[in-house]
């Protein structure tokens, strides 16, 4: 018991007095997560629109395959992206295995198929309630997808903000192609999963605030984001 | 105002979904001037002849719609107003404004316009509101002019007072009747016998997916031709 709250009280100090390892190990987690929900929302939002609205043979067939993806786990991603970069691997020679960019590419994988299903459900709704009129209004398939992203962008950024959700919090792809080498590819999740194998629970509690503080933050957007969704202002 | 897409030729055009025929064949002739107001039970298909006739159904094989000029040019110079009105997520403005933006007027000058028709249909107020939160009546309007907007030739309008009290109701009949004096042709249904009174030029009664009768108002009211449209305004019930 006085273990844990002597870890709490020097976790507070760890974070008033911006202690340069939980900085440096908390930059690094926002840069991986936000460069992948980038990339990810890149490919998954237009991706996802455009299920929604073209009809083409093997529609079904790609939302399968995107569902099934949602579901893997991403220790697995892991282990195929490992497989993939490593030296012996088709992608070896570019030596980016234990960079911070293996982390990226191993939550884009997983990230994209999430942002791609939530953009997909918000825009068949979306196209559900306009269709007759952006027909009945002669309009181009290029202007009506424009106007679904446009008057879309709430439920597209919430699905974004669900794969940074996902993301910045996700440890076991992370851990197996990052390595979780210090000062290079170390953020939050696996340090704390390091510390606390340690027994240096101090760092590893200020560690988890900040993580639950950007986990809440999130959440708060998503929620007002949703509410101002159904008030319809904005 | 002289048309250019009018008179629209109907030729034995069928609407079948599912193998079920829902409408015909149907064989009519659209003129270029007129108030015509469409009649029948539910069910009878009037829905479907106005989307029909909009060019949102499509048409079984062996009938045909023909207008004046190319069907893809014709597309353009309509509208449509749905029974239940769809707006757009964004303020009344920009839904008043979105057909001229998308046919090639810059936002600034499509807003100033917009603006204009918003005073007219009295939503001036309303403008910067969203238009997911007006009223059942003030989204009829509202519908009403995005759908004036660009001056079509010729207006569709699918019971657009179903949800309308007795006010809404005449503030909407006389901007459809000002639409109709600035020239533009009118095609609307309406379970409304008293509103058809008060509106129609002519009368086209729909029973069973078939136009039964096309007939002068005045005529229709005295004495109409069909035994079923007889029927429907004594307000028996028709099978
Ligand atoms: N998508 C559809 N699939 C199958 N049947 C349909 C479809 N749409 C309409 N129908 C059928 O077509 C017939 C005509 O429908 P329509 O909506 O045109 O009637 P209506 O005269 O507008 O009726 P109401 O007065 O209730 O609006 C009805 O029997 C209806 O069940
Ligand atoms: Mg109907």
């Amino acid at each position: 018991m006085n273990e844990i709250l002597a870890g709490l009280l020097q976790a507070g100090r760890l974070i008033v007095t911006f202690d340069a390892d939980l900085i440096e190990i908390s930059l690094r987690s926002l840069q991986v997560t936000l460069t992948a929900v980038a990339i990810a929302s890149a490919i998954g939002l237009p991706l996802g629109c455009w299920l929604a609205v073209r009809r083409f043979r093997f529609r079904r067939f790609v939302i399968a395959t995107l569902n099934a993806l949602m579901g893997l786990p991403p220790v697995v991603v892991g282990l195929i992206v490992y497989l993939m970069l490593s030296r012996a691997g088709p992608f070896g020679v570019f030596g980016l295995l234990f960079t911070p960019t293996a982390m990226i590419i191993a939550q884009v994988i997983i990230l994209t198929p999430l942002i791609a299903s939530i953009a997909h459900q918000a825009i068949r709704e979306l196209w559900a309630e306009y269709h007759d009129l952006l027909i009945s209004m002669n309009t181009t398939r290029l202007q009506r997808i424009g106007t679904l992203l446009w008057d879309g962008r709430r439920a597209l950024l919430t699905a974004s903000l669900a794969g940074f959700g996902r993301g910045i919090g996700e440890v076991g792809a992370i851990m197996i192609v990052g390595g979780n080498i210090d000062n290079a590819t170390r953020v939050l999740t696996t340090a704390i999963s390091l510390e606390t194998g340690k027994g240096n629970f101090s760092l590893a509690l200020a560690l988890g605030f900040v993580l639950i503080g950007l986990a809440v933050l999130v959440n708060l957007l998503i929620h007002t984001l949703s509410r101002t969704e159904v008030s319809g202002r904005w | 105002m002289v048309t250019s897409i009018l008179p629209l030729t109907v030729n034995d055009a069928v609407v079948r979904r599912r193998g079920k025929t829902l409408l015909g064949p149907v064989t009519t002739t659209v003129s270029d001037t007129g108030l015509s107001i469409v009649m029948g039970p539910n069910g009878a298909g009037k829905t479907t002849l106005l989307r029909l006739l909009h060019g949102m159904e499509r048409v079984s094989s062996g009938g045909s719609l023909q207008w004046q000029i190319p069907e893809e040019d014709a597309r353009a110079l309509q509208a449509f107003v749905f029974q239940s009105p769809i707006m757009m997520r964004r303020t009344a403005l920009d839904n008043v404004a979105y057909p001229l933006t998308t046919h090639g007027v810059s936002k600034k000058d499509a807003r100033v316009r917009a603006a204009e028709w918003l005073e007219r249909v009295g939503l001036a107020d309303s403008a910067q509101k969203q238009a997911t939160v007006l009223s059942g009546g003030e989204r009829q309007k509202l519908a009403l002019a995005r759908a004036l907007i660009r001056k079509p030739e010729i207006l569709f309008l699918d019971e657009p007072c179903a949800n309308l009290d007795g006010r809404a109701t005449r503030e909407f009949e006389s901007l459809l009747k000002q639409a109709h004096d600035d020239g533009t042709r009118v095609v609307m249904s309406t379970h409304d016998i008293g509103q058809a009174r008060r509106l129609a030029e002519d009368v086209w009664f729909i029973h069973h997916g078939q136009i039964l009768e096309q007939t002068p108002a005045a005529e229709f009211f005295a004495a109409p031709k069909s035994s079923e449209a007889r029927a429907f305004i004594n307000g028996d019930i028709v099978e």
